[in-house]
């Protein structure tokens, strides 16, 4: 009876299964205990309430209010946000970016071709924390300080502590603007939906992308008797003030992750394009299919099924890429929190141990909608 | 179809080597009970965590070889522990690496212009063993913006460094003095210097000896002034772990020995004729003519004798890294011997 239980797959398939899944709780225990044990001999405190902490120090560049009177938890909360806001505009910037360089890999234009690959070439075989802080270093050394900032009229100031443009301010028609762009996207979306049945130009549909939320928007400005005053950048003392401001810190490590990943990205859409059999584009062309036509319809639905899995893996490196923040003085997650945070407390083990859980929610984060995304365009067959 | 033979793998070897090597770990890791100078004697040398880079405290010199305040001390321990100043291995390490590296057993002993306040030492499990250089946070300014006082600095913006004191105690001067100093913060004391030559910020902050080391390395030394106000109290001190007391007291009194030679006129140029003429009964005991308090730390009797000589008494360590003869020429201040109105100040060798 016992050896059969054994000698049966599935009972030792579990059996095997069981046991390593108990060693590894047990390696975990053991790790956790031991950190445990060692971090008390040594004196050391634990725990994580000093979260609620005041931090005490200040940073630049925030998407939130921040006062150095505020908690670690803030501070958290801005590192997350600023790590966000760098992840996003990079991934879009750089995919964006990679489908111009691939397109100019596959476009059998000599010149465009050999450009697109010397890019790559020298882009994706030199260290990408390098790129970052020399696009930091080149930002910086050509812009004049402050007092002597480059303009253009008074709206927009360019120097050595970033780019300042003024910004329209709503008096207390706000909320109405808002309402209005929301109305009119969603005019816009059921347009879009109902599209099939109403026979639009491609161009129309593109004005009207504007068109809509814009115009809808002025409109709820106007109404709610909304007057439009401009905040301006002026120069204060040492800096400027007012206006939107671009951080170059911002500036050079967006343009540092996107340049960098572009170089992969464009050889994994590269890849794409040339796995589709040519077969596919000579028949398309043979119907009379025009070029850009064979692309969209042909070529890309089959490209993204290629695309799309290696593609989230290069997202998934972008985004842990935006932790070389830390090098130009950007306050992402790492610097703020895993850094100052980290020396300002002490608490080594639990910054550590918050900072990876939240680079993991992250990449689960991505890697979820990436499957989603794959997952719908493969349902369409061929 | 027979599935593949797993008979390497039966089920109660795989649990047999389950439990072993559980066990085998649980029991393993935590004898750890040697002394922090067993270890270094065992080892035959001693690890010391120091500054990657500033004049000063610590540099490496054209020839590799590292100079400066924090070194000399670490020479010096050497020098009491083995009777040779050079059986030292330098760890350079970052500001934010510092003290991990220290808790973790890394290192023996830190020395690496690093500030001692309270919750270094009640929450890290560290001791400020002994405090080499009193300093003060203090700002550093490109002439050509005419500013006097840092009073004036509201609005401006700050290069720090990542985890220093910096980020906290300019954070604290500005709220305290009601303005605003914005911060942009670097990993390494480096990259700040860069950003600041580039006109990235107004300020360099750091504490004076420093940022006079930073300064006197800067392209144009003349262009830059340190401005007057000393806006924080920064002991840098020689850090040791808690729980090895013995060491700790052998790093205290090795600086102690220090400079109780410079406060007896004892220096490496005449410690050899003191040794032998010296009438002064501290300075017997120091040098191990009399008693034999080595012993009471677990040195040899000539400890103190092998610090002076080979590394010398505290004023001599200064006046080579920080005095007139050096390119910082940073007056002694604070670490004038007590009589001078300093506060370097030995408790007796009795």
């Amino acid at each position: 009876m016992g050896s059969r239980l054994l000698t049966d797959r599935r009972t030792r398939d579990f059996a095997i299964q069981a046991c390593l899944a108990i060693a590894i709780a047990v390696l975990i225990w053991f790790f956790v205990g031991n950190a445990v044990h060692n971090i008390s001999k040594r004196h050391v405190t634990s725990g994580i309430d000093f979260l609620w902490s005041t931090a005490g120090f200040d940073i630049d560049e925030t998407l939130i209010p921040w006062d150095p009177a505020d908690t670690y938890a803030r501070a958290l909360l801005v590192g997350i946000l600023n790590t966000m806001l760098v992840a996003c505009v990079a991934v879009v910037l750089s995919t964006a970016l990679g489908g111009l360089l691939a397109f100019m890999r596959v476009s059998g234009n000599p010149l465009a071709d050999g450009s697109a690959r010397a890019f790559v070439e020298f882009i994706r075989n030199t260290p990408e924390l390098l790129q970052i802080i020399f696009w930091y270093f080149a930002i910086l050394q050509p812009l004049p300080p402050p007092r002597q900032s480059l303009h253009l009229g008074q709206m927009l100031f360019l120097n050595v502590r970033g780019l300042y443009v003024a910004q329209p301010e709503f008096s207390d028609g706000g909320i109405a603007a808002l309402f209005g762009l929301g109305f009119g996207a969603l005019v816009l979306a059921t347009l879009v939906v109902v599209r099939k049945k109403i026979a639009f130009a491609g161009g129309t549909i593109a004005i009207m992308c504007v068109l809509l939320p814009v115009g809808g928007a002025i409109v709820g400005c106007f109404t709610a008797g909304a007057t439009l005053t401009w905040d301006m950048p002026r120069l204060q003392g040492f800096n400027f003030s007012g206006g939107f401001r671009l951080y170059p810190e911002f500036v050079a490590l967006v343009l540092g992750l996107t340049i960098y990943s572009s170089a992969f990205i464009s050889e994994i859409i590269r890849a794409g394009i040339t796995g589709v059999q040519r077969g596919q584009v000579e028949a398309a062309r043979s119907l009379g299919l025009p070029y850009p036509k064979v692309l969209r319809l042909i070529v890309i639905p089959q490209a993204l099924r290629i695309i799309i899995p290696p593609l989230s893996s290069q997202y998934l490196n972008l985004v842990k890429g935006t932790s070389l923040a830390v090098a130009i003085g950007y306050p992402d997650i790492v610097q703020v929190f895993a850094g100052t945070v980290l020396n300002q407390s002490g608490r080594a083990i639990e910054v550590m141990a918050i900072t990876m859980a939240l680079y993991l929610c992250f990449s689960i984060f991505i890697s979820m909608l990436m499957n989603l995304y794959n997952r719908r365009i493969n349902r369409v067959s061929l | 179809m027979r599935h593949a033979d797993f008979s390497i793998l039966s089920l109660p070897r795989i649990i047999a080597g389950v439990l072993v090597a559980s066990t085998i770990m649980l029991f393993a890791p935590h004898a750890n009970a040697q002394t922090t100078l067993a270890a270094i004697k065992q080892r035959g040398s001693l690890l010391c965590g120091v500054d990657p880079g500033v004049p000063g405290f610590s540099f490496q010199d054209a020839n590799g070889k590292y100079q400066g305040l924090d070194i000399d001390l670490c020479r010096a321990v050497a020098a009491a522990i083995f009777g040779d100043a050079n059986k030292v291995d330098y760890r350079p390490l970052t500001a934010k690496a510092r003290f991990a590296a220290l808790q973790s057993g890394e290192i023996d002993l830190l020395v690496r212009d690093s500030g001692f306040n309270f919750t270094r030492n009640t929450q890290l499990g560290l001791e400020g063993a002994a405090i080499n250089f009193y300093a003060g946070l203090a700002f550093l300014v490109k002439k050509s913006l005419g500013v006097k006082s840092a009073k004036e600095f509201n609005g401006a913006t700050l290069c720090s460094i990542q985890g220093s004191t910096i980020e906290t105690n300019t954070a604290d001067y500005a709220r305290a003095n009601k303005i605003k100093i914005n911060t942009v913060s670097f990993e390494t004391s480096d990259e700040a210097q860069k950003a600041y030559l580039a006109g990235r910020c107004d300020i360099m902050c750091d504490d004076n000896g420093s940022l006079a080391g930073i300064r006197s390395q800067l392209p144009n030394p003349d262009e830059h002034v340190i401005l007057p106000e000393r806006i924080s109290r920064e002991p840098n001190a020689a850090f040791t772990r808690q729980g090895d007391e013995k060491f700790t007291i052998l790093v205290k009194w090795t600086h102690y020995a220090m400079v109780a030679a410079e406060d007896l006129g004892v220096s490496s140029a005449n410690v050899d004729e003191m040794r032998a003429k010296g009438t002064d009964p501290e300075m017997k005991r120091l040098l191990g003519v009399e008693d034999d308090f080595g012993a009471m730390i677990g040195l040899d009797k000539s400890w103190a004798y092998n610090v002076i000589k080979q590394v010398g008494n505290y004023g001599e360590s200064y006046e080579r890294h920080f005095g007139m003869s050096s390119p910082l020429k940073l007056p002694r201040g604070l670490n004038a011997l007590w009589r001078e109105g300093g506060l370097q100040y030995a408790p007796p060798f009795r």
